[in-house]
């Protein structure tokens, strides 16, 4: 029941996240994965550039998946890894994966995880265009 | 709210790391003893920092208000506006 928690700066390995979330008490995966695209709000990105304050990161993440684990007492196994450097299109960005007996509850957590985690941990993205860079969600 | 015989350092992240120009502020003393003292001690040498959606500052890893005490020791940051996933 540890959950699998980690901010790396080496590409992300989704099938090892599948991997440490199963469990034979679980009939439920699911997997939210988080890939580079080519256009924040119809301006053309580049690629991406993530910083982490890490060790917050990983506490408000462990905060973030108690959480789950309180909404979602069924919940099995957890895994959650996130990229940091820079990122290419295409690239994976974030997994998360869980684990649970059954399918709905496996799409609840998995969503809550992620929309919480864009909330409260501490990474920064910026955006490169072909005429400068961003921070994403600095300013109003 | 100042303390007479407090230093504090202060990391920074993101684009206050850019406002400022530097990863770690050093705060001499006296130095601010809460949160909310810092917050208006960094807005007033950095404007820049109060046109941002919002700056929270988090002591040893957690997000503080602004009546949390600040110590020497503590692991103190800025944080601008989250970004991941």
């Amino acid at each position: 029941m540890t959950p699998h928690l980690a901010i790396t700066d080496q590409p992300i390995d989704v099938a090892a996240a599948l991997a440490a979330v199963q469990t034979d008490t679980a009939g439920a995966v699911n997997c939210f994965i988080g890939t580079v695209r080519n256009q924040s709000g119809g301006r053309p990105v580049r690629r991406l550039h993530y910083e982490s304050y890490d060790s917050m990161a990983l506490t408000q993440l462990g905060h973030v998946v108690s959480q789950a684990y309180e909404k979602w007492p069924m919940l099995q196994e957890v895994a959650v890894v996130h990229r940091k450097g820079t990122l290419e299109l295409g690239d994976v960005a974030v997994v998360v994966a869980v684990a649970t007996p059954h399918r709905a509850e496996s799409f609840a957590a998995c969503q809550f995880i992620i929309d919480t985690l864009k909330q409260v941990v501490t990474i920064w993205k910026r955006e490169e265009y072909e005429d400068g860079t961003e921070w994403v969600a600095a300013h109003p | 709210m100042y303390a007479e015989d407090m230093s504090l350092k202060i990391a920074l992240y993101g684009i206050t790391r850019e406002i400022v120009g530097t990863s770690v502020i050093e705060l001499p003393a006296p130095a601010p003893a809460t949160v909310g003292a810092l917050l208006e001690e960094l807005r007033k040498q950095y404007p820049a920092l109060g046109e941002l959606r919002s700056c929270a500052v988090a002591v040893n890893n957690e997000y503080a208000d602004n009546d949390h005490p600040l110590h020497t020791v503590d692991e103190i940051a800025l944080i601008p506006p989250v970004a991941g996933g």
